[in-house]
């Protein structure tokens, strides 16, 4: 029957994605409710990309639990589902004495934590893996790695729709209640169905979970700002650097991370924010964020930023109470039925395949869960036209003169994989859709050259009217009609 | 496929088709101009307003007309011009590494002329602080969708930038029925010809707000204000001047950067202050046979310079294919008091130079002065100068003769 399912999942975010992706192994009707226009709308498309090894969670909690064991699988689930992955190791930089100290107590807890392939190298050792960045030592984690979370969220999600899930945008929930025996979900202006409801709602869970019936939780926005620099950058960094944690010092711990496409990203920062939509840059945050990146990072400079952009976490402590607040990956005690996914700030990226085998045991431990037997368990992206040989390309070209079209110039992105991108299976026609699919407007010109190829394939070849063109779908609309 | 050319011109803008128009003209053959473009003229066919062609042609020309004077002259020849085709890398050796429908071609040659014109400075890489909402464009951008595509992308709009492509979107948005709120302009002055500010502005009772910039921007899906506030004399804003205009679109004229990525990839060393290759007075770059032209090399306010430039550039090609360049220029030309930089970087002190610069600020009644140490070799006067106007001064070789260093200053008359 329409609108009646098994399971509804409320977000698609990595973690929302990963659990569809997950359940939709097993005999179950499954749908998707997400408020923005495309996935990983949220927190899950704005963080530092990083497949973290684990010797940074309390340890004991189901984060640093989590975290390893998603750090471990993560290079499989990458080859299964067509994502970039690459190891490249971490770097805890110690400048000092108490830093040397700070060091001892993460190489400890990562012990404890079960993290492998952490070990101390000293200033020479840094030197070798990174010719740029000071020190006298530093912890080197073997295991952490980086990726790219847009299209892992999307991979996620494009499996889980070719293994029957649906997917439902631009709906946002707007109340649960009961009815004979199953959830009501009011969302779109329609009631949808079903006996589990999987809050993966990220920054509002605790709304989500509230309109279930279960008040008991309370999400504090905590922003991060960062930059994006350059590609002209990336011979200045291998792997992800971060300075020792200095608890009780000022400054923002300033991280530097390369990304899986050759940039280098500056932080994040952190700070406890009134509204949870609140994306916004500002300026003292920006200031110092840079400086303290040029003091670890001595050869970038302000010319060589092509971007900023801000996430924000979901906290369930507050700026007052602070400290340590763990993943809450349960069924609710108020409301049966409902799993709640909730406070998945970092490492939430890195556990989200392990929190999805959770919410697969929750509801395994209530009922059998039958397997499919035509399980879809690949799936292929865009093809990346940048990454093939010379050869390769030509041959490609002369199958599909498309590829020989570009389309983003900064990034060498040709019409065929903006229009695979445009065609993509969860039927979004976003420009930010396209962005995160294909990489297009990406690159140091930030759409200069390719926005308005993009605008003219959209509108001639897919007959999109020019006033129906959003950047992230709603009123996100670029442009007001004809000039004529 | 490797195909032989003697030379590659890399773009057919104003400077690629004139550096091939001279080329054709003076019999070199196996020329090959590369468009990524499905059609040649670069950025002129987007700029609709006229101005152009007063200097080369005793005419008033709008952007498409003047681009049209050199493809139909390049057509006439028989130039080579292939479009839709996109260099995606150059080599030290000289060999390009094009991208069409038709496949993948590598061509191999003698000399290459670098045309690739410029990129626009986003917002980004200011990195104004506020929202990210949609509506902001860069200049060149809002000119490409209202004059090209066919589109418009808002109805009450805030220019930050008074350079010339702020000042001609100001116009062009207003006759289109556009309500241009303000030009907010960080400097003193304006930064774009003073004709375009008097022709875009004044005419049209569109205020310019000197001294001022964008200090935030607010919209959550569509952009509904931006924050401005004065700013002072080292351009940072004045606290308690803030004021909000509502407004939503921000279009942002905020400077032009060569676009070398190509350059930089086959290694040519670059200026760090106009982001264009160090040239000779050959305008040859610091590889051999790789010459630079246009804006790729600085960025220009009137094309006729351009075309000059580019027909510069062409004929030291074809000195270079006949014999060589053996001598290598070794005296530098240094920037001094009241000039930003000038082109080009070395001479040879034996041949006549054309030099084109831009002055660090506005002057009033000053000598531009030509020195070798404290030697005046010549001097110019004028009553004003400005970074907005870019200044093209002709020397002789016998001007030039036994100096061992050149000076470009300004001294105060």
């Amino acid at each position: 029957m329409k609108n009646f399912f098994d399971v509804i999942i409320i977000g698609a975010g990595a973690v929302g994605c990963a659990v569809a992706r997950e359940l939709s192994r097993y005999k179950l009707d499954i749908a998707v409710m997400e408020k923005e226009s495309d996935v990983a709308a949220g927190t899950s498309g704005r963080n530092s990309a990083v497949v973290h090894a684990g010797f940074n969670n309390k340890t004991g909690s189901l984060m640093a639990k989590l975290c390893v064991e998603g750090n471990l699988g993560f290079e499989k689930i990458c080859k299964e589902l067509d994502v970039p992955y690459k190891k490249t190791g971490k770097l805890v930089v110690a400048f000092d004495e108490s830093d040397i100290k700070g060091i001892e107590r993460l190489m400890d807890a990562g012990k404890k934590n079960g993290t492998p392939g952490l070990s101390f190298i000293d200033a020479d050792a840094v030197k070798k893996l990174e010719p740029y960045v000071g020190g006298i030592g530093a912890m080197l984690s073997s295991n952490t790695a980086i990726t790219n979370p847009f299209i892992y969220t999307v991979a996620l999600a494009e499996n889980a729709c070719a293994n029957g899930v649906k997917f439902y945008f631009d709906n946002e929930v707007r109340g649960i209640s009961r009815k004979d025996g199953k959830f009501r979900v009011s969302a779109g202006g329609e009631y949808y169905y079903s006996r589990y409801i999987i809050n993966a709602a990220g920054l509002y869970s605790d709304k989500v979970s509230a309109l279930a019936g279960d008040e008991g939780y309370k999400i504090y926005p905590c922003r991060g700002q960062y930059y994006i620099l350059d590609k002209r950058t990336s011979k200045f960094l291998n792997m992800p650097v971060y300075p020792v944690p200095r608890p009780g010092i000022g400054g923002l711990g300033v991280h530097l991370t390369p990304t899986i496409e050759g940039n280098i990203l500056i932080g994040p920062s952190a700070e406890y924010i009134k509204t949870k939509s609140d994306y916004s840059v500002t300026q003292d945050v920006m200031k110092q964020l840079f400086s303290e990146a040029k003091e670890l990072l001595p050869p970038i400079s302000m010319r060589d930023v092509i971007r900023n952009y801000s996430g924000i976490r979901s906290k369930l402590v507050g700026p007052k109470v602070g400290g340590f607040g763990d993943f809450v990956i349960e069924e609710s005690q108020v409301v049966p039925d409902l799993i709640q996914l909730i406070g998945i700030e970092s490492p939430g990226l890195t556990s989200s395949i392990p929190i999805s085998k959770k919410v697969r045991d929750i509801i395994g431990n209530k009922e059998n869960l039958v397997e499919k037997s035509d399980f879809i368990g690949e799936r292929k992206g865009v093809l990346e036209f940048r990454q093939l040989s010379t050869e390769e390309k030509d041959r490609l070209i002369r199958e599909c003169p498309e590829y020989g079209e570009i389309v983003c110039r900064c990034e060498q992105i040709t019409k065929r994989e903006i229009m695979d991108a445009i065609e993509n299976p969860l039927g979004v026609r976003t420009l930010a859709g396209i962005k995160y699919r294909a990489r297009a407007m990406m690159g140091r010109c930030q759409g200069g050259y390719c926005l308005t190829r993009i605008v003219e394939i959209l509108t001639k070849e897919y007959g999109i009217p020019v006033k129906e063109i959003t950047l992230r779908g709603k009123e996100s609309k670029l442009f007001t009609g004809k000039v004529k | 496929m490797i195909i032989d050319r003697n030379v590659v011109i890399i773009g057919a803008g104003p400077a690629g088709l004139a550096a091939a128009v001279e080329l054709s003209k003076s019999g070199v053959d196996g020329v090959v101009v590369l468009e990524r473009e499905p059609y040649e003229g670069g950025i002129l066919n987007q700029c609709i307003h006229d101005g152009f062609g007063v200097i080369k042609f005793n005419e008033v020309l709008t952007g498409p007309e003047y681009a049209r004077r050199y493809i139909d002259e390049a057509n006439k020849l028989g130039i080579e011009i292939k479009k839709n085709s996109t260099v995606i890398s150059m080599s030290k050796d000289k060999e390009i590494t094009v991208l069409s429908p038709e496949g993948l071609l590598v061509y191999k040659t003698k000399a290459v002329i670098l045309a690739m014109g410029c990129r626009e400075r986003t917002r980004g890489a200011l990195s104004i602080p506020g929202a990210r909402p949609v509506g902001v464009f860069t200049a060149g951008v809002a000119q490409n969708l209202v004059n090209i595509k066919n589109i418009m992308i808002g109805k009450q709009v805030v220019i930050l930038g008074s350079g010339d492509i702020g000042l001609i979107m100001a116009r062009r948005l207003t006759l289109e029925g556009v309500k241009v709120i303000a030009v907010v302009e960080k400097m003193p002055y304006s930064n774009g010809l003073a004709r375009n500010v008097t022709q875009c502005l004044e005419d049209y009772g569109i205020p310019l707000m000197l001294s001022h910039t964008v200090v935030n921007i607010e919209g959550k899906e569509r952009l509904k204000s931006v924050t401005i506030a004065k700013v002072d004399d080292n351009g940072e804003p004045i606290p308690r001047t803030n004021k909000k205009i509502e407004c939503d679109t921000l279009i942002l004229s905020v400077g032009l950067i060569p676009e070398n990525e190509l350059s930089s990839g086959a290694g040519v060393e670059l200026d760090e202050l106009t982001q264009g290759a160090i040239v000779d007075e050959n305008l040859q770059t610091s590889i051999e046979g790789v010459f630079a032209c246009g804006n790729v090399l600085h960025v220009h306010d009137l094309v006729d310079h351009v075309s000059s430039e580019a027909e510069k550039a062409a004929r030291s090609v074809i000195t270079y294919l006949n014999n060589s360049y053996k001598d290598h220029d070794n005296i530098l030309v240094k920037a001094g008091d009241g000039i930003r930089y000038v082109i080009p970087h070395t001479i040879s002190g034996k041949k006549d130079v054309t030099f084109s610069m831009r002055v660090d600020r506005q002057w009033s009644n000053i000598k531009l002065c030509f020195k070798n140490g404290s030697n005046l070799i010549k001097s110019f006067n004028y009553k004003r100068l400005s970074p907005s106007e870019m200044v093209v001064v002709n020397l002789k070789g016998t001007d030039l003769k036994d100096i061992d260093g050149l000076e470009v200053s300004i001294d105060e008359v």
